[in-house]
C-alpha cells in the first residue's frame, strides 16, 4: 500500500513538473519568436511618440522568460493567472467562463468522433469486404482531406452543432489507426480457432479482440484529445462559439503571454491526464505493473 | 323597478367608465408602442472590444460600441461631413485656435438618472489629458507641452484651453464621449442613445435603449426609435455573409467587394456602394538607412525615379477590376477624392505604361538582359514584397504587382506574414524590402496624420525617426506640416497641403494604389438606413433606424 | 492485384503523368493572368475555370500536383521513421525510458509549435526560393508530425514485449537489436502505414495553413494546399462546384494510395 502510494506521489510529481516545463517552454516560444514586442496600436497615426513609448515599455515587463514565469507560478499559486494583453481581463476569469463550453465541446466532438471510428472499423475488421473497405476507406479519406475550417464553416452551414465538426475532423485519424488494429487483431491465429470451435462473434470480439486492442486504442483515444482540442481552434472561431480554441487563437495573434502561458498549461495538463489514463488502464488491462 | 334602474344606470356608468379608461391605456400603450417599437438590429463585430472606457479607445469594435452610447458635444454628420451640435448647443473656438468654448444643453441626464453639466464636460476633459492615458483619442488634442485648462463658467458652459494651438479642434470632440463625473456607474452611465446592457465575452454586446436620452425627432417623438441592438462577435466574413442571407442580421457594415456582387446578383437591393471611402492601399519601399538589407537595394529604394518608375508599372486599373470588382478607385495620392475639401483636385491620375517605366529606369542605368531587368554594377533587380497574411485583398494586389513587375523584368517574392512579425519588421528590424499595407479609418482632416508625414515621427513608415530630415522633399513636407497646423485658416492650412500631397506624389514615397469603395448590405427590414463613406458607413444614424417586426 | 488495387494504380499513374505532362498539358502555366477572365467558369480555353486572378485552374492543379504529390509523402516518411525510432525504441526499451519519452511526446502535442515556425520563417530570408520555402516547410511538418504515431507505437511495443513469441525469442538468446529489428518493428507496420497515410493530407493542408506565417508555397506557385484554401469562401462557391476538383483529386488520389497500401497492411496484420 506504501510502495502504491509512493508511486502515486511519483507518477503526479512527474505530471506536475511536465506542465510546468511545457508552461516554461511555452513562455519561451512565445518570447523567442519575432512579434513579441510588436503591437498593432503603434500604427496608430493618432498617438503621439510617448503613447508609442510606453506601449513599447508595457512589454519590455515580459522580456526576461524566467523572471516572468517566477513572478506567473509565485501569483498563480495564490490563484491570480495574471491579466491578458489583448483583452485587459484577468485570465482566470476567461478561462473559467470559457471553459465549460470547450469542455463539453470537446467531450460531445470526441464521443461522436468514437462512436463513428469503432463502428466503422470494427465493421470494417470483421466483414474484411473489399467493397465496404473502399468505401470507409474513402469516407474517412474524403473528411481527412477537407481543411478544418470549411467542416467548420459547414457546420454552421447546416445549423449543425460545432462538436460535429470536431468529431468530423478527428474521426478520419483515428479510424485509420483502429482499424489496422483491430484487423490486425482478428486475424490472430486464435481467433481463427475460436471461430472454428464455434465460439460467438461478441464473445470473440469482447473475450479475445478487445483486451488485445485496448492498450493501443487507448493510447490513440488519448492523443485523439491533443487532437480535438487543436480542431477546437478554426470550429469555435468559425462557429461563433466563445470558448478556450477561439481565445487561444486571439491570444497567439496578439502575442499574449499570459493568456499563452495558462492555454499551455491547461492544454499540457489535459493531454498528460488524458495519455496517462490511457496508460494506466492499459497497463492495468495488460496485467503489467503502472 | 326605480331601485334596477338606478342600479342599471350605475353599473353602466362604472362599465362605461372603465372602457374608457382601458381605452385611454390602450391608446397610450399604443401610442408608446408606435412611437417606439422600432426592434432590435443586428450586426457583427469583427474583433471582440478591448474597452467600454470611451477614453481608452483604440480598436474598431471598441470604436463601434463608443459611437453608439456616447454622447459628445459636437458631432460630424457622416453624410453632409458637416459639424452639428450635439450635447453642446453652440461653440467657438478662439482665433489663436487654443480655446473652445460650449454652450451646452440643459436638462439632460446619462443613463442612470445622474445630471450632465459642464462639471462633468471637465471631468472628462482632465481624464483624457492625463499623460498617463496614451490613448489616441487624448493624443489627438495634443499639441504642445503644457496643462489643458477647463473653466466652468456655469452648469451650461464652459471654456477648454489647451497649451498650443491645435488644428480642427471643434471636429476632435466627435470622438469624445462625456463621462460622469458623480455617477457610480462610471464609464457605464452614458449620454448615448443606447447603453450596453448585456456583455458575453466572445459572443456578443447587446445595447438597449437609453430612457433618459435627451434627443427627439421633428415630430417630438423621443429617440432613439430601436428598442436595442445586437452585436455579435464575429471575425470571419464567410459566416457574416451567410447569417445575413438567413436574415440572422440586419446590416453588413463593411462589406467585401466579392460578396457584394454575389449579393447584387440576387438581391441588388440589400447592397450599397456609397463610392470611394478614405481608406487607401499603398506600397512603399525601405528607405532606412541602418537596415540590414543590401545597399545596392537601398540605393534603388532611395532613388525617386526608381520608386516613380515601379508605380508607373503598376497597372492601378486592374487592381481596382480584378482585385476589387470594380469597387475600388485608382489612388491619385494620399487623399482620396472622397475627402471633397481637402482633396488637392489638380492631381491627375498615375500613369500606367510599362515601356515608360522601363524608359525611366534605363535612364537610371539599370538594363534588360534576357529578361532579368540589372543595375548598373549588375545586381539582378530581385525584392519582395511583404503584406500581412488575411488580408486577402492585399495578398492578391501583391501578386498582380509581381506579374506588373515581371513584364519589366523584375522579379518580387510576395511573402503574407503575420501581423506581430510584420510590425516588427517594419518599426524595430527593418528587415523588409517593400511593404503593401493601408490606412483605414482615415481623418478627413490631415492633422490626423501628422505622425505619418513628420519626418521625426514614428509612423513616418518609409524612414521613421528621423533626427534631422534626411531629404530636402521632407524638409518641405514638414515645414508645410507644421504650418498647416498652426494656422486657423482653412485656405491656407489646404494650400499647405495641397502643396504636401503634391510633392509625396513627386516622390512617390508611398505609392498609393487604389481607394477602396465603401460598400455595405443593409436587410430590407431596416428603414432609414442611408449608407456614407465615413465610418461607422450603416449605423451612423442608428438612433432614427427602425426594423421591421419579421 | 484486385480490380480496386489495379484501378488505384491507374489513377495515380494518370495523375503522375498528368503533372509530369503539365508542360504540354497547360502550356500557358500557372502563373499567367488572364485578367479579363478572373473568376470565370468551365470553358473551352479553361477547363476548370479561372481563379480570382484569372490564372487557369487546371494549369494550378497539375503544376500542385507536383509539389504536394512529392513532398508530402517525403514530409509523411520522415514523420512516420520518426515515430517509428522514438515510440518503438521508447516501448521496446521500457521503463523509465518510456515515460521519459512519452512525457516528451506530450510536452510536443501541448506546445504552440505556430512560434517556433514563426521563428523559422524569420531566419529564412526574405527572398528564398519558393521551391526552398516549401521543403523546409515540409521538412518542419515532418519533424512535428511524429507525435501521435509514437504514443500508438509507444504501447503497441510495449504490448509486444509480453507476447509469446518475443519471450519465446529472448529465451532463446536472440540478442536486442535483432528482436527489436525482426520481432517488434514488424508488428508495428499497421500503426506505421496508417501513421504515414494520415499524414500525407494533412501535410498538404497544413503546408497551406502555414502559409499564413510566410512558409508554405510562394506565390504565384501554386500546391493543392492552397487549392483547397479556396474551398473556404465555400458560403459563395456553392454555385461554383468545379472549385471542388482539387478536393475530389485529394480524396482520390489518398483513397488510391491507400487502396494500394492496403495489400501490405494486409500482410502486416
Amino acid at each position: 500500500m506504501r510502495g502504491l502510494r509512493w508511486k502515486i506521489a511519483g507518477h503526479a510529481s512527474a505530471l506536475v513538473a511536465t506542465v510546468l516545463l511545457g508552461g516554461l517552454l511555452s513562455a519561451t516560444l512565445v518570447r523567442l519568436a519575432p512579434g513579441f514586442d510588436a503591437d498593432e496600436r503603434e500604427l496608430d497615426p493618432h498617438l503621439s511618440a510617448e503613447s508609442v513609448q510606453a506601449l513599447r515599455d508595457a512589454r519590455h515587463k515580459s522580456h526576461n522568460v524566467f523572471r516572468f514565469y517566477l513572478s506567473y507560478m509565485k501569483r498563480a499559486m495564490t490563484g491570480d493567472l495574471g491579466t491578458s494583453l489583448a483583452l485587459g481581463q484577468p485570465v482566470r476569469t476567461l478561462l473559467r467562463d470559457r471553459a465549460p463550453l470547450t469542455l463539453r465541446l470537446l467531450a460531445i466532438g470526441l464521443a461522436l468522433a468514437w462512436l463513428l471510428t469503432l463502428t466503422l472499423a470494427l465493421s470494417a475488421a470483421r466483414l474484411r469486404l473489399s467493397v465496404y473497405d473502399t468505401l470507409t476507406t474513402a469516407v474517412s479519406g474524403t473528411f481527412l482531406c477537407i481543411p478544418a475550417a470549411v467542416l467548420a464553416l459547414l457546420s454552421v452551414l447546416w445549423n449543425a452543432p460545432g462538436a460535429l465538426a470536431i468529431a468530423l475532423i478527428v474521426f478520419p485519424h483515428t479510424y485509420r489507426y483502429a482499424r489496422n488494429l483491430l484487423v490486425k487483431a482478428y486475424s490472430r491465429p486464435h481467433i481463427i480457432t475460436a471461430r472454428a470451435k464455434g465460439l460467438g462473434e461478441a464473445r470473440i470480439l469482447f473475450w479475445h479482440v478487445v483486451p488485445v486492442v485496448t492498450p493501443q486504442l487507448l493510447a490513440v483515444a488519448g492523443v485523439s484529445v491533443s487532437m480535438a482540442v487543436g480542431a477546437a481552434i478554426p470550429v469555435e472561431a468559425l462557429c461563433g462559439l466563445a470558448g478556450i480554441g477561439q481565445l487561444a487563437w486571439q491570444a497567439a495573434l496578439a502575442r499574449d503571454l499570459p493568456l499563452l502561458v495558462n492555454i499551455t498549461v491547461l492544454v499540457t495538463l489535459v493531454t498528460l491526464l488524458a495519455n496517462s489514463s490511457a496508460d494506466v488502464i492499459g497497463h492495468v488491462v495488460r496485467g503489467q505493473e503502472v | 323597478m326605480r331601485r334596477h334602474k338606478r342600479g342599471f344606470e350605475q353599473m353602466t356608468n362604472t362599465c362605461g367608465k372603465a372602457i374608457a379608461v382601458a381605452m385611454l391605456c390602450l391608446g397610450f400603450l399604443l401610442g408608446h408602442a408606435l412611437a417606439q417599437g422600432g426592434g432590435e438590429l443586428r450586426f457583427c463585430l469583427r474583433t471582440e472590444p478591448k474597452t467600454f472606457d470611451p477614453l481608452k479607445v483604440e480598436d474598431d469594435a471598441s470604436a463601434a460600441i463608443r459611437y453608439l452610447t456616447g454622447g459628445v458635444l459636437v458631432r460630424v454628420n457622416r453624410q453632409t461631413q458637416g459639424l452639428e451640435p450635439g450635447l453642446a448647443v453652440s461653440w467657438k473656438v478662439s482665433k489663436d485656435g487654443r480655446q473652445i468654448s460650449f454652450r451646452l444643453r440643459s436638462g439632460v441626464l446619462f443613463s442612470d438618472g445622474t445630471p450632465f453639466s459642464a462639471e462633468d464636460v471637465a471631468y472628462t476633459v482632465q481624464q483624457l489629458m492625463d499623460p498617463a492615458l496614451h490613448s489616441p483619442t487624448g493624443d489627438a488634442f495634443r499639441s504642445g507641452v503644457g496643462n489643458v485648462e477647463t473653466n466652468v463658467i456655469s452648469p451650461t458652459q464652459i471654456a477648454i484651453t489647451f497649451p498650443a494651438q491645435v488644428a480642427g479642434l471643434d471636429r476632435l470632440f466627435d470622438q469624445v464621449a462625456i463621462l460622469s463625473g458623480r455617477s457610480s456607474k462610471k464609464e457605464m452611465a452614458v449620454l448615448g442613445p443606447f447603453t450596453v446592457a448585456d456583455y458575453k465575452p466572445g459572443a456578443s454586446v447587446l445595447l438597449k435603449r437609453n430612457p433618459n436620452y435627451w434627443k427627439t425627432d421633428e415630430q417630438g417623438r423621443k429617440l432613439p426609435y430601436l428598442d436595442s441592438i445586437r452585436l455579435d462577435i464575429q471575425p470571419n466574413r464567410d459566416v457574416e455573409l451567410l447569417r445575413f442571407k438567413r436574415g440572422e442580421l440586419d446590416l453588413i457594415n463593411s462589406l467585401d467587394s466579392e460578396y457584394f456582387d454575389k449579393l447584387a446578383a440576387t438581391s441588388p437591393q440589400l447592397v450599397h456602394d456609397a463610392g470611394a471611402s478614405l481608406d487607401s492601399e499603398q506600397l512603399w519601399f525601405n528607405e532606412v538607412a541602418k537596415s540590414p538589407i543590401p545597399a545596392y537595394k537601398k540605393n534603388w529604394f532611395r532613388s525617386a525615379n526608381f520608386r516613380r518608375a515601379i508605380s508607373e508599372a503598376i497597372n492601378r486599373d486592374d487592381l481596382s477590376r480584378v482585385v476589387f470588382h470594380g469597387h475600388a478607385q485608382p489612388a491619385v495620392g494620399p487623399f482620396s477624392p472622397a475627402n471633397k475639401f481637402w482633396f488637392n483636385s489638380k492631381l491627375g491620375p498615375q500613369p500606367y505604361s510599362s515601356d515608360a517605366a522601363l524608359k525611366a529606369l534605363q535612364d537610371e542605368g539599370f538594363r534588360m538582359e534576357n529578361g532579368t531587368l540589372k543595375d548598373k554594377d549588375g545586381n539582378e533587380v530581385v525584392f519582395s514584397i511583404i503584406t500581412n497574411s488575411g488580408n486577402k485583398y492585399r495578398e492578391r494586389m501583391a501578386v498582380l504587382i509581381q506579374d506588373d513587375l515581371q513584364k519589366i523584368g523584375i522579379h518580387v517574392n510576395v511573402v503574407t506574414l503575420d501581423f506581430p512579425s510584420l510590425i516588427e519588421r517594419m518599426t524595430q528590424t527593418f528587415d523588409y524590402e517593400a511593404i503593401i499595407l493601408g490606412l483605414t479609418n482615415v481623418d478627413l482632416d490631415p492633422n490626423g496624420e501628422m505622425n505619418v508625414w513628420l519626418s521625426s515621427s514614428e509612423n513616418h513608415q518609409w524612414n521613421p525617426q528621423q533626427k534631422a530630415p534626411e531629404t530636402a522633399w521632407e524638409a518641405e513636407i514638414d515645414r508645410l506640416m507644421r504650418a498647416q497646423a498652426s494656422s486657423s485658416d482653412p485656405k491656407k492650412r489646404k494650400e499647405a497641403f495641397d502643396r504636401v500631397q503634391e510633392i509625396v506624389v513627386e516622390q512617390e514615397p508611398f505609392i498609393f494604389l487604389i481607394n477602396k469603395n465603401a460598400l455595405s448590405a443593409v436587410s430590407a427590414a431596416v428603414r432609414g438606413a442611408a449608407p456614407v463613406i465615413l465610418s461607422p458607413q450603416t449605423f451612423w444614424n442608428a438612433e432614427r433606424l427602425t426594423v421591421a417586426a419579421k | 492485384m484486385s480490380l480496386w488495387q489495379k484501378l488505384a494504380c491507374v489513377i495515380l499513374t494518370l495523375v503522375l503523368c498528368g503533372s509530369v505532362a503539365a508542360n504540354w498539358l497547360a502550356p500557358a502555366g500557372y502563373a499567367k493572368q488572364y485578367r479579363e477572365a478572373t473568376d470565370a467558369p468551365p470553358s473551352r480555353a479553361h477547363w476548370l475555370g479561372t481563379d480570382e486572378m484569372g490564372r487557369d485552374r487546371f494549369a494550378r492543379v497539375l503544376y500542385g500536383t507536383r509539389i504536394s504529390l512529392l513532398l508530402a509523402p517525403a514530409a509523411a516518411l520522415l514523420s512516420t521513421l520518426m515515430a517509428a525510432l522514438i515510440g518503438g525504441l521508447a516501448g521496446y526499451w521500457g521503463g523509465i525510458w518510456a515515460r521519459m519519452a512519452m512525457a516528451v511526446t506530450d510536452l510536443f502535442l501541448s506546445l504552440p509549435w505556430l512560434f517556433l515556425l514563426i521563428t523559422a520563417r524569420a531566419l529564412m530570408p526574405l527572398n528564398v526560393s519558393p521551391l526552398v520555402s516549401v521543403m523546409v516547410t515540409f521538412m518542419l511538418l515532418g519533424l512535428l508530425g511524429w507525435t501521435t504515431a509514437a504514443r500508438v507505437l509507444c504501447t503497441t511495443a510495449a504490448s509486444l514485449l509480453g507476447s509469446d513469441f518475443v519471450r519465446q525469442a529472448r529465451a532463446a538468446g536472440l540478442p536486442g537489436q535483432r528482436l527489436f529489428w525482426i520481432h517488434v518493428v514488424p508488428n508495428l507496420k499497421p500503426v506505421l502505414y496508417a501513421q504515414f497515410w494520415i499524414s500525407i493530407p494533412v501535410f498538404i493542408l497544413s503546408e497551406a495553413n502555414l502559409g499564413i506565417l510566410g512558409l508554405g508555397v510562394a506565390e504565384p506557385m501554386p500546391s493543392w494546399g492552397s487549392l483547397l484554401k479556396e474551398l473556404e469562401g465555400l458560403v459563395s462557391i456553392g454555385e461554383e462546384p468545379w472549385k471542388f476538383v482539387p478536393l475530389i483529386l485529394l480524396v482520390v488520389v489518398v483513397t488510391s494510395f491507400q487502396v494500394l497500401l492496403s495489400k501490405q497492411e494486409e500482410m502486416a496484420a
